[in-house]
């Protein structure tokens, strides 16, 4: 029994922290932020170096091979320094074709969403909120599809989008790729600034399906779950250290904010309520490898409780640094918009609720 | 990161259930004597002969008490959640008596084990974990709550004793105590913190006054103590003289009492969750409520997360790490989940929640509102939620100590 992180997974978090401290301070957030793209192809590349891409991808096609929360671990310090980019969609479509690909499929693909010459994504939303890869609407005739998909990430930049839909045999998985006959993807204007989301149009638009779509689809989301609340996390950690470091700073009435108690009891809330959840995400994402018949619920868990969480720090935080957490040069609210990301990507809160409560049997 | 229960744990648990059926029968389950109401707030815990028969077979077995040494009477063996989680479950299915519960084995003894002389451990360890000796904890003063620093009970040295005089208050089980471990002032001079001592008193001796304390929920679990010339050996002293207050903070390093409170609150969680399986609510059960439902679930990973978080603060321990921040939350997390949950159970039974123990339409015989109610008394025990937020803020994030907490 050993529920804690490995030296390997500790020095991991560390390199991922420092690389981004030195290469991606808020600053440079900021330009790819207000750039086309929401893309920084040259950060893009340095994550590739530092092996962020290929971490729950095989040896065999480039990768390192290590678990999902190897993977997380990662998203939660994309999420401490609001990386902005193409992280989490492409993360998503190499867990999709590792899980529900053919050989030739993941040869083809998995090397390319790894080495970074290519982008991947995943389609699942759909219209009225559904998130459910049973439900999609969207349909898969003869290698054809067609239908419209809500919230992609970076569904205009991707090359590759691993696409859910539905054909006579009920729901899977299908690639499609960029420019492909019939496709349309439009960005959204987003509130979180630092990962684009588009909607994608297909109208007789060419796709392959993944063999094992069916089955992965639902694995896919519970993934995107844990990663969403490991990003969670992350914010909600920088979150508090800019509060407390700005409530050692600022003095008011003669001495530092920090020592009075209405200031020390709502961060000391906050790291109340942040500390146990650690362990939740931590654990969903260890299930997701090794405990396959819990995964799905404590997923559903982790991405309500880390996204509620969030939403609560981004409160509080602004709250407790006053006028100037509530300024566009302030970075705060690069995080409060974050939240917002991670609240509605892959559904609500009260949706992952929901699903849970069916999980359990309830 | 493990948490595989594998071939080896499925055997353990074949282990456990195998030494439960060669040693515990229905008929053993069936004859609990009369609710033993020393019990504290972990519920009825038998402590009669037979109880406490099967208790000795499991510390020899390594199933029960394995932070306490052997040669003490525990079965010391390292800390292993998954084992110690199948022997709770093993236990709780066929009602066999597991650990005793309350302040003499979740705070006395891990102080002694830590502080105590070799006699002293010798003395209070075994009896203490097989619950034939009940302890009380002579901590909280009239005038010192939040700030027990500032309490006020003397000790003076008289000779080969100790000759106390003053007043405790909220004592939990003083009535039915056998020994209280106390703190007193034994250095006047000295500041605060450093003029108090940790000592040991037989309730039994002359001097002492327990008049009970009727609490909110309209029982008398708590006391106020009056002590005046009690007189006890200068030997009761645990750990140095003035050095109560460290001595007292001990047992804050010791993580079992979490683990407790957390399966504790799991066991409040799924009774509630039964609760709303069979309880109608404007027309349907009320888990199918989907306010109700969306709660549920809310909970349920807040409870999950201070589960595995228990998890973690062993394997932290285990590894020789510090807690840091992960041990200075855990009461407020549990403590506040604790109250969501029992309003909750209140929701679920809606306008019935108005009755009381007695009226025969009150749901549970009315002692949902109790549980109720004790939500906010442990929110108050062992510091308040505020003074929990002050640890967190001051030790846990480094925002400067209340200028006026330090003064002398």
């Amino acid at each position: 029994m050993d529920f804690g992180l490995t030296q390997d997974q500790l020095l991991l978090k560390d390199t991922i922290r420092r690389f981004l401290e030195e290469q991606c301070p808020t600053t440079r957030v900021r330009q790819v932020m207000d750039g086309p793209t929401g893309h920084d192809p040259e950060l893009w590349s340095g994550l590739v170096d530092l092996g962020v891409t290929g971490l729950y991808v095989d040896a065999q096609h480039g990768g390192a091979g290590l678990e999902l929360l190897d993977l997380a671990l990662a998203a939660e310090e994309l999420g401490y320094n609001a990386t902005p980019g193409p992280f989490l969609g492409n993360a998503l479509a190499q867990i999709a074709l590792a899980l529900g690909g053919d050989d030739e499929q993941r040869r083809r693909f998995l090397p390319q969403l790894t080495d970074g010459s290519r982008i991947g994504t995943f389609a699942l939303g759909e219209a009225d909120g559904e998130w459910r890869p049973e439900k999609v609407a969207t349909r898969a005739e003869r290698g054809r599809l067609t239908g419209t998909k809500v919230l992609v990430p970076y569904g205009s930049l991707a090359d590759v989008l691993v696409v859910a839909a539905r054909d006579e045999d009920g729901p899977g998985l299908w690639l499609v790729e960029q420019g492909a006959a019939g496709m349309k993807a439009t960005d959204y204007l987003c509130n979180d600034l630092t990962r684009r989301l588009s909607q994608v149009e297909l109208d007789g638009t060419p796709g392959v399906e993944l063999p094992g779509g069916a089955a992965a689809a639902a694995r896919v989301r519970d993934a995107g779950c844990v990663l969403l609340a490991a990003d969670a996390f992350g914010g909600c950690r920088r979150m508090l250290d800019m509060a407390v470091s700005y409530a050692k700073q600022r003095e008011q009435f003669g001495q530092i904010i920090g020592a009075f108690q209405a200031v020390k009891h709502q961060l000391a809330n906050l790291a109340c309520e942040l500390e146990p959840t650690l362990s939740l995400w931590w654990y969903a994402a260890h299930a997701f490898d090794r405990i396959q018949d819990e995964s799905a619920h404590r997923a559903a868990l982790a991405k309500a409780l880390l996204s509620d969480t969030f939403d609560r720090f981004a409160r509080d935080t602004t709250e407790l640094h006053g006028g100037i957490g509530f300024t566009w040069e302030f970075d705060l609210h690069l995080w409060f918009r974050r939240a917002i990301f991670d609240r509605s990507f892959l559904g609500d809160a009260n949706d992952h609720r929901a699903r849970a409560a069916e999980l359990a049997g309830w | 990161m493990d948490l595989s229960f594998s071939a080896e744990y499925e055997k353990f648990r074949e282990e456990v259930k195998a030494f439960l059926a060669a040693n515990w029968t229905k008929e053993d389950a069936a004859a609990a004597p009369p609710v033993d109401e020393r019990a504290t707030l972990g519920g009825a815990v038998r402590t009669d002969s037979r109880a406490n028969e099967l208790r000795r077979k499991a510390i020899e077995r390594g199933y029960l008490y394995r932070h306490v040494p052997k040669r003490y009477g525990g079965s010391e063996r390292p800390p292993d959640p998954l084992a110690q989680t199948i022997i709770a479950e093993e236990f709780r299915k066929v009602q066999a008596p597991h650990e005793v519960i309350g302040q003499g084995p979740s705070m006395l003894v891990p102080t002694l084990i830590e502080h105590g002389t070799e006699e002293q451990k010798q003395k209070f360890v075994l009896p203490t974990i097989l619950g034939e000796l009940r302890w009380c904890q002579g901590y909280s003063e009239p005038g010192a709550g939040s700030d027990l620093a500032s309490l006020r009970t003397r000790g003076v040295r008289e000779g080969d004793d100790w000759v106390i005089n003053g007043q405790k208050i909220w004592t939990s089980d003083a009535q039915h105590a056998d020994w209280m471990f106390c703190l007193v002032r034994t250095e006047p001079e000295a500041p605060k913190h450093e003029g108090i001592s940790y000592i040991l008193i037989d309730m039994k001796t002359p001097g002492i006054d327990v008049r009970p304390l009727r609490q909110m929920t309209g029982t008398a679990d708590f006391n106020e103590v009056f002590l005046e010339n009690v007189r006890v050996p200068y030997s009761n002293l645990v750990g140095k003289r003035g050095q109560g207050w460290i001595v007292s903070r001990s047992t804050l390093k010791h993580e079992r009492a979490l683990i407790g409170s957390s399966s504790m609150t799991r066991r409040v969680f799924d009774g509630v969750l039964m609760l709303a399986q069979s309880t109608q609510l404007r027309g349907r059960p009320a888990i199918q409520d989907p306010i109700i439902r969306n709660r549920l679930v809310e909970l349920e990973a807040k409870l999950r997360a201070s589960e595995y978080h228990g998890f973690r603060q062993l394997t932290m321990s285990a590894r020789g790490e510090e807690p840091g921040m992960a041990g200075l939350v855990s009461k407020l997390y549990s403590t506040q989940l604790g109250y969501d949950i029992g309003k909750l159970a209140m929701d679920v039974v809606g306008d019935r929640g108005a009755l009381a123990a007695g009226e025969p339409e009150a749901p549970f015989g009315g002692m949902l509102v109790s549980a109720y109610m004790w939500s906010l008394g442990v929110l108050i025990a062992g510091g308040t939620a505020n003074v929990q937020r002050n640890i967190i803020a001051e030790r846990g994030l480094g925002l400067p100590r209340d200028p006026a907490a330090s003064r002398r």
